[in-house]
């Protein structure tokens, strides 16, 4: 079993309105050094398999085919095995 | 020839019923819902994906909606060209399942905007626009994500094969950025494929069909749509 963490962001040259409103936030609380704020995603599940290529090869598909939309987003996730116990938790 | 609308009916549609009344009660055409669990089409001539907000817009707008059943049998409809017509969030729909292309990204401004605006036709030579005779059409638009994007080469596809429909302008039909109502790309409000046969639109023509609203430009679209089946 894996964990998987997926974080969706938008790609670098279309505009994020989201995170320039966020920004104008920061610059009304003072933090004067903040720049570029954007705001993706971050999705996270686990994988039911025991074999690390099919969960990233199942993870890749998931993103690129639903999770994100690659025309105005990019992806990057992180797979992490762990045993049935702490999915309970 | 009587043509048959079939309006798609998604969990969160919430212009259906207008489509629906619009083109049935005020326009007299024949107009059927389509359950979006149902692979049936019920021999419609043309598929209206409605506005709204299907899904809830989770994830992107549109991104849940085309994996819905429903959905497999309009792309083949629209492959095959039948005529499929999104208006708002169905033309989002379009854009993700990628019969049309580009993306919509929020609104500049970040609200939503609800008003009626002017809309120049830059095609009159498709089975959606040919029976207008104005130089531009007054109906409303309600939408938070109406900001259409897409890269460079795309942009020159869409204006190298006239796949640009319907902009953003004043009542004379002049184009500029202060009749934006939303950041999209070249003011761009409506595209179609390179066929012809599958248009998107961010305003609401169903939303202006019945004279007691005070305004009927809409309708001009959907007889245009009647006429090609004359």
């Amino acid at each position: 079993m894996f964990k998987a963490t997926v974080i969706v962001k938008r790609r670098p040259k279309i505009l994020d309105p989201q995170g320039k409103a966020v920004e104008q936030g920061a610059k009304l609380l003072g933090f004067n050094n903040v720049k570029n704020t954007r705001i993706g995603k971050y999705i996270e599940f686990f994988v039911d398999t025991i074999d690390i290529e099919i969960a990233e090869k199942e993870v890749k598909e998931y993103s690129e085919k639903l999770l994100s939309n690659p025309i105005m987003e990019d992806f990057e996730f992180t797979l992490t095995e762990v045993n049935q116990k702490e999915e309970v938790k | 020839m009587k043509p048959k609308f079939g309006v798609v009916v998604f969990p969160g549609s919430n212009c259906d019923y207008d489509a629906y009344y619009s083109v049935k009660k005020i326009l007299g055409f024949d107009a059927e819902f389509l359950w979006h669990k149902e692979q049936d089409l019920k021999n419609c001539d043309i598929i209206i994906l409605p506005g709204g907000f299907s899904y809830g817009d989770y994830l992107r707008t549109g991104a849940i909606a085309k994996f819905s059943p429903i959905l497999e049998k309009v792309v083949s409809f629209a492959e095959n060209g039948g005529i499929v017509f999104g208006i708002c969030n169905g033309f989002q729909i379009l854009l993700e399942t990628g019969l049309l292309p580009g993306v919509m990204l929020q609104n500049e401004s970040l609200r939503f905007v609800c008003k009626n605006i002017y809309l120049k036709i830059e095609n009159k030579d498709t089975l959606f626009t040919r029976g207008i005779r104005k130089e531009t059409i007054r109906i409303p638009i309600k939408h938070g994500q109406g900001n259409y994007y897409t890269d460079e080469d795309t942009l020159k596809d869409l204006i190298a094969n006239k796949q640009i429909i319907f902009t953003y302008s004043s009542s004379d039909g002049t184009v500029r950025n202060k009749y934006n109502p939303n950041g999209s790309l070249k003011n761009i409000a409506g595209i179609s494929n390179k066929r012809k046969n599958v248009l998107g639109m961010m305003p609401h023509p169903e939303n202006a069909c019945d004279p007691i609203l005070g305004k009927t430009d809409g309708a001009l679209i959907f007889k245009s749509i009647a006429k090609y089946f004359n």
